[in-house]
């Protein structure tokens, strides 16, 4: 069974169509991550996973209806929106106690243990933590939930490099062990590049790329094209192109290895190239502003 | 992590409310306080008038009296503002959406919040009153004592057997009484963006003044201090006509009460406007 399993998900508020006909499947043990502009549906999507908003189409998360199930839903999942939700007036004490009454799935020690490793202080309160340290406060409690499915929000939005690669290691190396899935949406997509399995790009409601990494690096090439070689490399469809010191680079989706390799050099170029690339496809109008 | 670790969300929901909301029990022990203090002066008059002949209303049963009725009115107005706060809060530090990453219904969440005006603060406001009282007979039974008066005389005139049967009964009642206008303000709470108390009282004093010059009546406002104020007369009140106040037991009437349309009319109203604010709790956004 899938772990998320979404077809023709569809969500307008009004008359704005924040998501029409998303169909995604995330299989137990990924790391995947949602990747797309502001505006392009992804807190949506996210919201109609986690069963906080009513939607249209099929979708069911863990072999459950979201929007009907959602406490016996949370039980399995985990949810971090940004660090701005925990309860300011909360103390950390607090957060363990309430977290230890109404979770089944909650290892207190884990928890303390985590937070041993901060400066975080038990009779602290939220609101006198920085930004970094409710980050890792709202980590250490989720982490020591033991969950299926751990939905991230743009968790580390306005924290600082050290505690956003901070993060994003002990994500990895004390929590994932390759049975939990991991569904994580960022801008920053060259911070998480590194840890998925598999990239959703998600454009005006819209899917407009999903694969594994694994397939992603066979798909998408860059090519640094040598002078004379760039109306050659034109010539075999690039989905996008770009300037840098007189050069052309320009990357290629499905276009063989074997036959850029002459015209220069090849590599797998990053997500948020890819991810350029594939938005300005879409709409033109967007170059700019990319 | 073991096997005898309960997992009580409503319990933990409640505990949530009170760390949230301290002035829940600060309040009213505040009340009692400044009661206390100023019942600690009175002292220095005490053993006179106790001493003094024994005139049927000699004012010793007048500080119990008043911390009670100040303890009750603190309850009453922390009710009212948790009321308007409780749904409102957690929308707009969207904490919400913390919450409601854990396995906690929003039925259960409701609940627990509802259950503060109509259960805990109750309770708070009884111990609060029992404590102070239980203080300030001790400390003005040392008092007399010191001036070498028997106290007895001082208990034989302090009877707070009644106070003490009518309390519980009546802030029962009251409490009843009141769920309505708490499931009222705790609707608002939820559904309105900002300004709850304006959106608690405006649709109520807009209908209210619509009457008035509409056809010359005050049904509305009438029925507002009724449902806001009238559970006090409902409740510590001789047939809760609000005339007389209860002074013997025989006052007591249960059966009258609980078998009063308006007690009845007001909890099924309570229930449905619970009802609404959990389908409001389950789909309203952050603010």
């Amino acid at each position: 069974m899938a772990c998320i399993d979404a077809r023709g998900l569809r969500k307008a508020y009004g008359k704005t169509v924040a998501l029409e006909g998303v169909n995604l499947t995330v299989e137990q043990g990924r790391i995947v991550g949602l990747i797309g502009p502001n505006g392009a549906g992804k807190s949506t999507a996210l919201q109609a996973i986690l069963g906080l908003i009513p939607h249209e189409g099929e979708l069911t998360v863990l072999g459950r209806n979201p929007w009907t199930a959602r406490e016996a839903l949370m039980t399995d999942v985990c949810f971090i929106a940004d660090v701005a939700v925990m309860p300011r007036w909360m103390r950390v004490w607090q957060a363990l106690d309430y977290m230890d009454g109404v979770h089944p799935r909650f290892d207190r020690a884990k928890a303390e243990g985590f937070l041993a490793k901060t400066n975080i202080k038990r009779m602290s309160k939220v609101r006198e933590l920085s930004k970094g340290m409710t980050a890792q406060l709202h980590l250490a409690l989720v982490m020591a939930v033991d969950a299926k499915l751990l939905v991230l929000d743009e968790p580390t939005l306005g924290l600082d490099i050290l505690y956003r690669k901070q993060f994003y290691d002990s994500l990895l190396n004390d929590y994932f062990d390759g049975d939990r899935t991991i569904l994580v949406s960022t801008h920053q997509v060259d911070e998480i590049e590194h840890i998925l399995t598999d990239v959703v790009f998600l454009d005006e409601g819209h899917v407009v790329l999903d694969v594994s990494m694994e397939t992603y690096e066979g798909r998408f090439a860059e090519l640094l094209a040598a002078p004379d070689q760039a109306a050659t490399a034109r010539s075999l469809g690039p989905i996008h192109e770009r300037q840098l010191f007189g050069r052309s680079i320009l990357i290629f989706d499905g276009v063989d290895r074997e036959r850029l390799a002459p015209l220069g050099e090849v590599r797998t170029p990053g997500l948020a190239d890819v991810f350029v690339a594939k938005m300005t496809a879409t709409f033109p109008g967007r170059e700019r502003a990319a | 992590m073991n096997g005898e670790r309960k997992i009580r969300p409503f319990y933990w929901s409640v505990r949530r409310e009170l760390w949230e909301h301290p002035a829940v029990c600060f309040a009213p022990a505040a009340a009692a306080a400044v009661g206390l203090l100023g019942f600690l002066v009175s002292t220095l008059w005490l053993a006179r008038s106790v001493a003094g002949a024994s005139p049927r209303h000699d004012g010793l049963m007048m500080p119990y009296v008043f911390t009670a009725f100040a303890v009750m009115m603190i309850g009453f107005l922390v009710s009212i503002f948790y009321c308007l706060s409780a749904l409102n809060n957690e929308r707009r530090d969207r904490s919400i959406q913390f919450w409601k990453s854990l396995p906690v219904s929003d039925l259960t969440t409701v609940l627990a919040k509802a259950a503060i005006p109509m259960a805990v603060l109750p309770v708070v406001v009884m111990t609060v009153i029992l404590g102070a009282q239980l203080v300030m007979l001790v400390l003005s039974s040392l008092v007399v004592l010191v001036n070498g008066v028997d106290p007895g005389r001082l208990w034989a005139r302090v009877d707070l057997r009644l106070m003490w049967t009518v309390l519980p009964y009546g802030l029962l009642i009251n409490a009843l009484w009141l769920s309505p206008v708490f499931a009222w303000f705790l609707l608002i709470s939820s559904w309105a963006k900002r300004m709850p108390f304006v959106w608690a009282l405006a649709p109520w004093l807009g209908l209210a003044l619509f009457e008035r010059l509409a056809f010359n009546s005050t049904h509305v406002i009438q029925y507002m201090g009724e449902r806001l104020m009238g559970g006090f007369g409902e409740a510590f009140s001789v047939r809760g006509e609000g005339k007389a106040a209860i002074d013997k037991f025989s006052d007591i009437d249960p059966v009258h009460t609980f078998s009063s349309p308006h007690l009845w009319g007001g909890l099924a109203v309570a229930g449905l406007l619970l009802a609404v604010i959990v389908r409001l709790r389950r789909s309203r956004d952050p603010i």
